[in-house]
């Protein structure tokens, strides 16, 4: 129960952020991708943000042993470049670039009642979906 | 045009940071959306994933609504209807996150900060194909 709890405040508070920094607007988004146009560099600054508290509060985090409500941290340890990752962040930077959605502020878009959203999430769910069968298990 | 929100999105960047942080503090879990969504579709690999994940993808969904109750401000958002456009950038979205084992969050705000060299690389291809991508849109098709 207290992970449900602690997931829900959690994801209040990632999706609060999005909204503060300006993230949850792909136009926002698109104008710092458009660095020889009408660039707003902004998003440097949620990544600055985010990135110092992270690398502080991960130090801190990770002194303990286990989580509170689990018997261990999960923490990715591959450390090869492969044609996958180099593919998969190719185009997620295209589609990024062509609908200024990543997929947390798809997320949050999803009450804000665009009519894009309808069409770009489910679009995404399948993205993934489909990724999975092209991706064997490792 | 977007107006350039240093202080408000440095801020915003802070919180989310905080989230991710409490998500490994409580959970022992990295905050990558792309990651918590794809654990939610099925086949599920683990269910006693599921519910947590459920839960963090409520508050994301909930959040601009309790920021609108809270602060009596709006939210700016515009984005593109056009049904070619935004169908295809999720499913390419999709894909590539899938592929590409993470997004913004997960490799960005999580990865980064762990100094882990396949989040480095991956931040800078997809930045780097999202600005090329604008680029060609804006200033070569649309120029």
């Amino acid at each position: 129960m207290m992970k449900i709890v602690f997931g829900l405040l959690s994801g209040l508070l990632f999706g609060f952020g999005l909204v503060v920094s300006g993230m949850s607007n792909p136009a926002k988004v698109l104008n710092f991708l458009d660095v020889f146009g009408t660039f707003d560099p902004s998003l440097i600054f949620v990544m600055g943000g985010a990135i110092i508290v992270v690398f502080i509060g991960y130090k801190l985090v990770l002194k303990r042993n286990t989580p509170i409500f689990n018997d261990a941290f999960q923490i990715p340890t591959r450390k090869d470049i492969d044609k996958r990752l180099l593919l998969g962040a190719g185009l997620f930077g295209i589609g990024w670039g062509i609908g200024g959605f990543c997929p947390g502020p798809a997320v949050t878009a999803l009450l804000m009642g665009s009519e894009g959203i309808l069409y770009f999430f489910p679009s995404l769910l399948i993205g993934l979906w489909a990724s999975r069968v092209l991706k064997p298990k490792n | 045009m977007t107006e350039f929100t240093p202080f408000s999105s440095l801020f915003g960047g802070a919180l989310i940071g905080l989230a991710a942080v409490l998500l490994m503090l409580f959970h022992g879990r990295i905050a990558g959306i792309s990651g918590i969504i794809s654990g939610i579709l099925p086949p599920w690999v683990n269910k006693d994933e599921l519910g947590w994940r459920i839960a963090f993808v409520i508050g994301l969904v909930l959040a601009p609504v309790f920021y609108q109750t809270l602060t009596g401000q709006s939210i700016k958002h515009v984005v593109s209807n056009d049904l070619g456009i935004m169908i295809s950038a999720g499913l390419i979205v999709g894909l590539g996150v899938g592929l590409g084992s993470g997004c913004t969050s997960g490799h960005g705000v999580c990865g980064i900060p762990r100094l882990s060299m396949r989040s480095i690389i991956a931040t800078i291809t997809f930045m780097s194909f999202g600005i090329m991508t604008v680029y060609i849109i804006r200033h070569v098709i649309g120029g």
